[in-house]
């Protein structure tokens, strides 16, 4: 096995095509687990933390860029980030443990394609977009687009994804993420929601995009659930309607982390749970 | 009296909290593991495992592995060459390594040694077995079934009825009176029907080992262990070796509760070792643990009990059907022991079985075969009371057992604590806390008898008048602090003048694993006779040099003092001047103490628990948590804190979360800490440890053995909090959201 640590994005690419059989390392919280256990035997480990421009946040047309190597530690510890996207920053900072969050980033965990991924609902519910570089150049995809199945992404031969852009915060807007876990920490996402929406002067919600995590073989966009959300001020009967549409919009199965019923009941508890956040952030309540 | 029974005194070190001797190592990672020690030339093993849960092994190809580089040896069942006689042992080797079949998902069928941990993984994927799938059973009721797959023919006892399948190995009845006339007079009669899931001891250290053996039968093990004298006796009757021959050596230990009082693969490494002619570090992975090391048993439970509206119980019954796994297994007899234990009844009958399935064999864990007894009788017992009417509390004490009682499993008993613990809870500002919405507050008694057994101790007198105690067992719950305690409480010396070390196999005589909560009790108890075996030594040392008779003189505050005027007039003479001049009175100094320890002493506890159960998503939070427990004699009371704390914590993750997971077809599907789901820190409350101490009348400083009662009582005080919160009796362990959602729904 080769460890390849390039220092540019074209140089990791030219690596990347070159052999199909290699893999990228980021944070490495998910590689190195599935090398230990024998899963994967790479040919070429090809390390991305000494490229720059890929383990650095920036601000971006009032938006976020954030780098592929970025440890989700270093985003909770950007105070201007969190203010503009606590959706966000709160589900890296659900990952793992601190230890792990030194370590794993959000492009990795969009990367792995795990249905149940914290970091993915939340970033989709934000509309964050992913830079994509390849051996054709480089492409922008919603961050939805690129996980398709357990493990599986649409990333073709030799690309990768360099950085993930959170688009500028809109006015009175906010966002949340939260899962359901059998324990407090340290566990796998059984139902995640992420919620970002946005109210008018008078405390209606004008747009809203909901995101369900681990009900499905990839991250859920209900845009059923958010329109029962347009309109309203977000009161009890709007989020009962919330919660129902989210439930008929989770595809979950029975595993041995729940049921498909007891997942598709907490999907909706979660969302209304959720979308009272986001509603307070959106007030400057919270 | 005779001096070595309990006598009630002021004690100067016992019952202080000295700093652990252990601890600096531990927290520096000085301390030396199962996995830390290498050897020149060492290689590393690894096991091939069934992935089917039940498979005849037709044929296994090697020849491939074998042809690496860098592989040194590759086993099979056909190279142990010996064949045990012993029906357990013959079962410990086949469970260490498959013959004829594989009887459960992780059973080892090969092995391989090579010059690095990735040749060894890489030859595993060489090996190629050719099996025969049969079909499998992992569910305890399904494998009582007459019609039910038969994981081994010819192995059931006589005392089991008819109308069972060949998997049900074993049966044992306890009680007396007459249970259905009892019921006649009760106000109230329940019965109920209940299940809890086969949980882990989940150990933080993974097993591991370092084993040599020559073509001479000399051989070596370095090992993780809860008693390396347990591991030595097991491996030679395995491979046929003399036990003399073998000398084992006790790791630190992360952790054992009862899952390594087993063998589960060091004759492996052994056998590995004499095939290639080098040492054999065999460490098992996190999934090898949860595969094919034991977890205690799953039960299926009918407990039926009658009740007044006074609060006496007058009648109980109680079957037990504990899954024994791939072997027979003998569990549901402590079940049908203890599930009674705590109640003084008239009629009361019990049953266990002893069931056979697709699964690994079950182990001890912590209070073994008691958890799972008390959960359905606690139950029914709190189910009474609330249909009744009746204070919890108040019913426990009415029906408690005490001196006197004769015990549903037979023995009548001599003085207990049981009540005293649940005085204690009632007077407990806990007991009168508030509660708030959608919280609930369980409490449950426990039981578990306590074990003495074969000790050895040796305590040597240095030449500087220091000393060096050697035990026989792992330090698991702090014995060394404890044992130098009671050495330098009974020679009369500091602290810091006593050092116990964990001697190897070669060392001391035949000492008992570090189970049954013993080692306080018994190993203490050695150690006192020990110091007292070499004051008589030093006294006699005394005399001689004084020129008296040695009954002329007395020992305390570390010197020999003469006994009175009569005696004569010498300044009194410390150990460190007896130690410097032995070698002119007669030698170097040493006392030691041999014995089969009795009269450990039954234990009981009683706690209490508020649980908050989520109405949306079932999920059930402990808010607060406090344990009553009878310690007899607290020795280093953090430890004693420690085992009530700590068997609390382990019975909350198998109230709430803790199952193994078996798929349709037959493999564990969640063997890692992510899905098998022990309390990580987040999960607890502070778990407030009340020591009672109500002496043992069989141990000279009246210590009773404290580390496995605290897990029978916390199921069902668990059970309870939340039944009583979300008024639904809940029948089935574990309590996970989607089970609690379901049955307060009602579905």
């Amino acid at each position: 096995m080769r460890f390849q640590s390039p220092e540019s994005v074209d140089e990791a690419v030219a690596l990347l095509a070159a052999d199909p059989e290699a893999r990228v390392l980021a944070g490495g919280t998910d590689l190195l687990v599935r090398l230990r256990m024998g899963d994967v035997a790479p040919s070429a480990v090809i390390d991305i933390k000494r490229i720059t421009e890929m383990t650095t946040i920036a601000q971006d047309d009032g938006g976020w860029r954030i780098g592929a190597a970025v440890p989700s530690a270093e985003m909770n510890e950007t105070a201007a980030l969190v203010t503009d996207w606590p959706g966000v920053t709160e589900a890296a900072d659900l990952i793992g443990s601190t230890q792990i969050q030194g370590r794993a980033t959000v492009a990795g965990n969009l990367c792995n394609a795990s249905p149940a991924a914290d970091s993915v609902p939340a970033m989709v519910a934000a509309g964050a977009v992913a830079r994509v570089a390849g051996p054709n150049g480089s492409r922008d995809v919603p961050v939805e687009d690129i996980p398709t199945g357990p493990g599986q992404t649409s990333l073709a031969q030799g690309e990768l994804v360099t950085s993930i852009f959170l688009p500028a915060k809109p006015e009175n807007s906010g966002s949340a993420y939260l899962r359901f876990i059998p324990r407090t920490e340290m566990d796998i996402a059984v139902v995640g929601v992420g919620i970002t929406l946005t109210l008018d002067s008078a405390g209606a919600v004008t747009a809203a995009k909901i995101a369900l995590g681990a009900v499905g073989p990839k991250v859920i966009v209900a845009g059923d659930a958010a329109k029962t959300l347009i309109g309203t001020t977000g009161d009890d009967p709007a989020l009962d309607a919330l919660a129902a549409a989210c439930s008929a919009a989770a595809t979950p199965i029975d595993d041995k982390r729940g049921t498909a019923e007891f997942r598709r009941d907490v999907t909706g508890v979660i969302a209304k749970r959720t979308a009272r956040i986001a509603l307070a952030r959106a007030k400057g309540e919270a | 009296m005779p001096k070595d029974e309990y006598q009630s005194r002021d004690f100067r070190i016992v019952g202080t909290r000295p700093v652990r001797p252990d601890g600096i190592d531990k927290v520096t990672g000085k301390a030396r593991y199962g996995a830390d020690m290498t050897a020149p030339g060492m290689l590393w093993g690894a096991i091939l495992r069934s992935p089917h849960a039940h498979a005849r092994i037709k044929s296994i190809d090697t020849s491939a592995a074998e042809a690496m580089k860098g592989v040194k040896a590759v086993i099979t069942r056909a190279d142990f060459t010996y064949q045990p006689e012993s029906a357990s042992l013959a079962d410990v080797l086949d469970n260490c390594m498959a013959g004829e079949k594989a009887r459960y998902d992780g059973h080892a069928v090969a092995a391989v040694a090579a010059t690095s941990k990735s040749i060894a993984r890489a030859a595993l994927k060489a090996i190629k077995v050719d099996y025969g799938v049969l079909p499998h059973v992992t569910d305890v009721d399904e494998a009582m079934k007459p019609d039910a797959p038969v994981i081994e023919a010819g192995r059931v006892q006589e005392n089991v009825p008819e109308g069972y399948s060949e998997n049900v190995t074993g049966r044992s009845q306890y009680g007396h009176g007459d249970p259905e006339a009892g019921f006649e007079k009760a106000d109230l009669v329940i019965e109920r029907h209940f299940t809890t899931a086969a949980t882990h001891q989940g150990y933080i250290e993974p097993n591991a080992c370092l084993a040599q053996l020559g073509a001479d039968g000399q051989g070596e093990i370095w090992v993780c262990t809860q008693g390396h004298y347990m591991v030595r006796n097991t491996c030679a009757g395995v491979l046929g070796l003399d036990a003399g021959m073998l000398r084992v050596t006790a790791s630190e230990i992360g952790g054992g509760f009862g899952g390594k009082t087993h063998v589960w693969m060091e004759p492996t490494a052994l056998v590995l070792s004499r095939k290639a002619g080098k040492p054999v570090k065999l460490v098992l992975s996190r999934d090898e643990v949860f595969r094919a090391t034991g977890p205690t048993a799953s039960s299926s439970i009918d407990v039926k009990i009658g009740m007044k509206k006074d609060g006496s119980i007058t009648g109980a019954t109680a079957t037990y059907r504990l899954q024994a796994g791939a072997y027979p297994g003998s569990i549901a007899f402590l079940s049908a022991m203890c599930g009674f234990a705590p109640y003084d009844l008239k009629h009361v009958r019990t049953e266990g079985y002893e069931v056979m399935t697709n699964r690994p064999k079950a182990a001890a864990y912590r209070a073994p075969g008691a958890p799972m007894a008390a959960y359905p009788v606690e139950s029914v017992i709190d189910e009474l009371c609330q249909k009744l009417d009746l204070d919890p509390l108040e019913t426990r004490l009415k029906n408690a057992a005490r001196e006197g009682t004769k015990a549903s499993y037979g023995p009548t008993y001599p003085a207990i604590g049981l009540e005293a613990t649940l005085k204690a809870a009632q007077s407990h500002p806990h007991w009168i806390a508030p509660l708030g919405e959608n919280q609930g507050r369980g409490v449950a008694c426990g039981f578990w008898f306590n074990f003495g057994g074969d000790t050895c101790v040796s305590l040597m007198v240095n030449p500087d008048g220091t000393v060096s105690l050697s035990e026989g067992n792992p330090d698991i719950g702090g014995s060394r602090a404890s044992m130098s305690m009671m050495a330098a409480e009974e020679l009369g010396v500091d602290l810091d003048q006593v050092r116990t070390v964990i001697a190897d196999t070669a060392s001391l005589g035949q000492n008992e694993v570090t189970d049954g909560s013993r080692v306080t009790f018994a190993v203490g108890l050695a150690t006192i006779k020990a110091a007292r075996h070499a004051i008589q030594i030093m006294k006699e040392r005394a005399a001689m040099t004084w020129g008296i008779d040695p009954e002329a003189v007395d020992w305390r505050d570390g010197a020999a003092h003469p006994a009175g005027p009569n005696a004569g007039k010498f300044p009194p003479m410390t150990i460190k001047e007896i130690a410097a001049i032995a070698s002119n009175t007669g030698g170097p100094i040493a006392g030691h103490h041999e014995v089969t320890a009795e009269g450990a002493g039954v234990s009981f506890a009683t706690h209490m628990v508020d649980t908050e159960t989520d109405p949306e998503t079932g999920q059930v939070k402990v808010l607060r948590y406090t344990v009553f427990q009878d310690a007899g004699k607290a020795v280093h009371p953090d430890y004693v804190e420690g085992q009530f704390q700590g068997g609390a914590a382990q019975g909350i993750g198998w109230a709430i979360n803790e199952e193994y997971i078996y798929g349709e077809d037959g493999r564990l599907q969640n063997p890692g800490f992510l899905d098998y789901r022990i309390p990580v820190a987040s999960d607890l409350p502070m778990i407030e440890p009340v020591i009672l101490e109500i002496p043992n009348p069989g141990h000279p400083y009246g210590v009773r053995g404290v580390g496995e009662t605290s897990i029978v009582p916390p199921l069902a005080a668990i059970a309870n909090a939340v039944s009583r919160s979300s008024n639904v009796r809940l029948t089935s362990l574990p309590m996970s959201p989607p089970k609690v959602l379901a049955a307060m729904k009602g579905t």
